[in-house]
């Protein structure tokens, strides 16, 4: 057999049969409906007749009082939300990757089995389960504190405006971080034994090896687990839902994009759900988040190629 | 010997960072579990304490069972779980096969375009599938959520599956072919089972996010007879919240089968994710 398809073939129908389920689902139930709300998002219903507006609700959301303070409250969250994510979860995941991989390392099934529980668990659980321990009534979280005399540091957490976010952003930190930890550990596997050889002929061992040798080597990884929590982080939604509500509280002060979309389009207690608004609102998501994927793929995600063997 | 000792220093450092940080991981979990088995007392004097005799105590899942209707959630669940897992599976497989096997126009176009929906998030077009279910009649049936959900996970199918498929020998496949098998056959009976690991790997990824989403079943299927698992934990525990029993059994009943199907499939979770973050 050789490699020429070139005689003139009829129609090859079952690359069509092949393709057509997937790409009919696919597009009937994800992309249009992505495009329909964004078409949506140019129009609004006056009088009960839609009518196209252009910009104009783009304009209301980021500076129409009503509406602005709240979107920039829940962008700002968001952003917060974010960083807690990178700052802590992605070190903490690094950290426990590399000490995973090393090789004479014994029950390493056992602690990667273990770390990654909390990540398969619905956020109803997750939720629910901390609102439970940090909870006053129940007492675990003060009375755990009690015991390495630092009682004098439990609050309410989740009931305080200035805590409730970061403690919620931690929660969520827990829930995740065996992603970080196995992607990093994937990576630390993958790299060739020649390369740590040689790294220990010139006497760089340990924690010096670490930094200079493995580190770069899986940027790329930390490259993607930073995108999967960017795109996780503008998107989420569950946790917020189960511990404090749509309304995010206390005092709008867990906010994110996720629950504000949600209260936006379907309403919430006072107040009445706006399609269009809610189109709007998720268009700007779509937006951040494709600005996002693209600064990844086109800015950081080339430049941390020339790392690789 | 300064060496052998501070390589053994060194194991032991790494065990208790290890040691510690599963605690960590499993201790909110443990508290769940174990406080749903004691009374109402009990769990508020000795919550760290594991069930005695005395503190022993199923009320909480009596409540559960007797009030909530688990059985059906529970159900519906496995249905929307299990079918979209299949059509994801199937429907992937189809599409990767048709991607990684021809040569024809527009191919990389469409890999790009099915690649697509790895990145954006399926729920930014929730406004437009509401739309779209109520308008073909399909809100309150499992039948919305499969469908948002086989869309949902066929990207990453296509993505993953289409390079094993890759990885499938040409030869074996020429010789279907030269005896006479069909396209259609030589995809059912000679690349399928061979890819059939990362059917699993797939299968397991899709999984838990299916399992696991709320706002689906919360905006598409909210009804008392079309209730997951996941929100009807959720409003359950919103009615009965001062009923800690109640609440604490909900939970474990929650965890349990997620925990059940982890332990099988881990092995297959672990692997796939490895095996992916190699390319």
């Amino acid at each position: 057999m050789t490699n020429t398809p070139a005689k003139s073939r009829p129609v090859r129908w079952h690359i069509a049969v092949f393709l057509m389920p997937a790409v009919l689902i696919y597009t009937a139930v994800m992309i249009l409906p992505l495009f329909g709300t964004m078409q949506l998002s140019l129009f609004r219903v006056e009088n009960n007749l839609s009518t196209f507006v252009g910009l104009d609700n783009f304009r209301t959301l980021f500076g129409d009082p009503n509406w602005s303070v709240n979107f920039w409250n829940a962008l700002r969250n968001n952003v917060w939300f974010f960083i807690v994510h990178m700052v802590v979860q992605n070190p903490i995941g690094v950290v426990l990757a590399a000490l995973l991989s090393h090789p004479k390392l014994r029950f390493s099934t056992f602690y990667r089995t273990a770390i990654f529980i909390p990540t398969i668990l619905s956020f109803v659980i997750v939720g629910f389960a901390w609102k439970l321990i940090l909870s006053p009534l129940w007492g675990i979280a003060p009375n755990m504190l009690d015991a390495v005399g630092l009682k004098s540091l439990f609050a309410p957490w989740l009931g305080q405006e200035q805590y409730a976010l970061t403690t919620l952003s931690l929660i969520s930190v827990w829930q995740f971080i065996g992603i970080p930890m196995m992607l990093i550990y994937a990576a630390l596997l993958s790299i060739p034994d020649e390369i740590i050889e040689a790294a220990e002929c010139d006497g760089i061992t340990g924690v010096a090896q670490f930094w200079k040798i493995k580190l770069p080597l899986i940027l790329p990884s930390i490259g993607i687990i930073s995108i999967l929590t960017f795109v996780g982080n503008f998107n989420a939604f569950d946790l917020i839902y189960t511990t404090q509500g749509a309304l995010a509280g206390p005092n709008y002060s867990t906010d994110i994009l996720g629950t504000f979309m949600f209260r936006t389009f379907f309403g919430f207690q006072l107040q009445v759900g706006d399609r269009n608004m809610g189109a709007t609102v998720a268009s700007v998501m779509f937006f951040i988040i494709l600005a996002g994927v693209c600064l990844y793929l086109f800015g950081i995600q080339r430049r941390l190629r020339r790392y690789q063997f | 010997m300064s060496r052998a000792t501070s390589s053994l220093s060194r194991s032991i450092a790494a065990h208790a960072i290890l040691i510690a940080y599963t605690v960590i991981a499993l201790f909110p979990v443990v508290v769940i579990v174990i406080n749903s088995f004691k009374s109402r007392n009990a769990i508020f004097r000795a919550p760290l304490q594991i069930p005695t005799q005395e503190t022993f105590s199923l009320i909480g899942y009596k409540t559960v069972i007797e009030q909530g209707n688990f059985f059906i959630y529970f159900q519906n669940s496995l249905i929307v779980t299990v079918v979209s897992i299949a059509l994801v599976l199937v429907f992937g497989a189809m599409a990767a096969f048709a991607l990684s096997e021809y040569r024809f126009r527009g191919n990389t176009l469409m890999g790009l375009y099915l690649a697509l929906g790895i990145m954006i998030p399926i729920r930014l077009g929730t406004v437009s599938i509401l739309e779209l279910m109520v308008a073909s009649g399909l809100v309150d049936t499992l039948t919305a959520l499969i469908l948002v959900y086989t869309a949902q996970g066929l990207p990453l199918a296509v993505f993953i599956l289409s390079e094993f498929m890759k990885q499938v020998s040409d030869d074996l496949k020429n010789a279907g072919r030269i005896d006479g098998l069909s396209e259609y056959r030589i995809f059912f009976r000679l690349v399928l089972p061979l890819v059939r690991p990362a059917m699993a790997t797939v299968a397991v990824f899709t999984m838990i996010p299916i399992w696991n989403d709320l706002w689906f079943p919360l905006i598409l299927a909210p009804s008392e007879a079309t209730k997951t698992v996941t929100l009807g934990a959720q409003m359950f525990i919103g009615q009965y919240v001062t009923n800690w029993n109640a609440v604490l059994a909900a939970l474990s009943l929650a965890i349990l089968p997620v925990l059940v199907l982890y332990f099988f499939f881990s092995r297959q979770l672990i692997r796939g994710i490895t095996a992916g973050a190699v390319k």
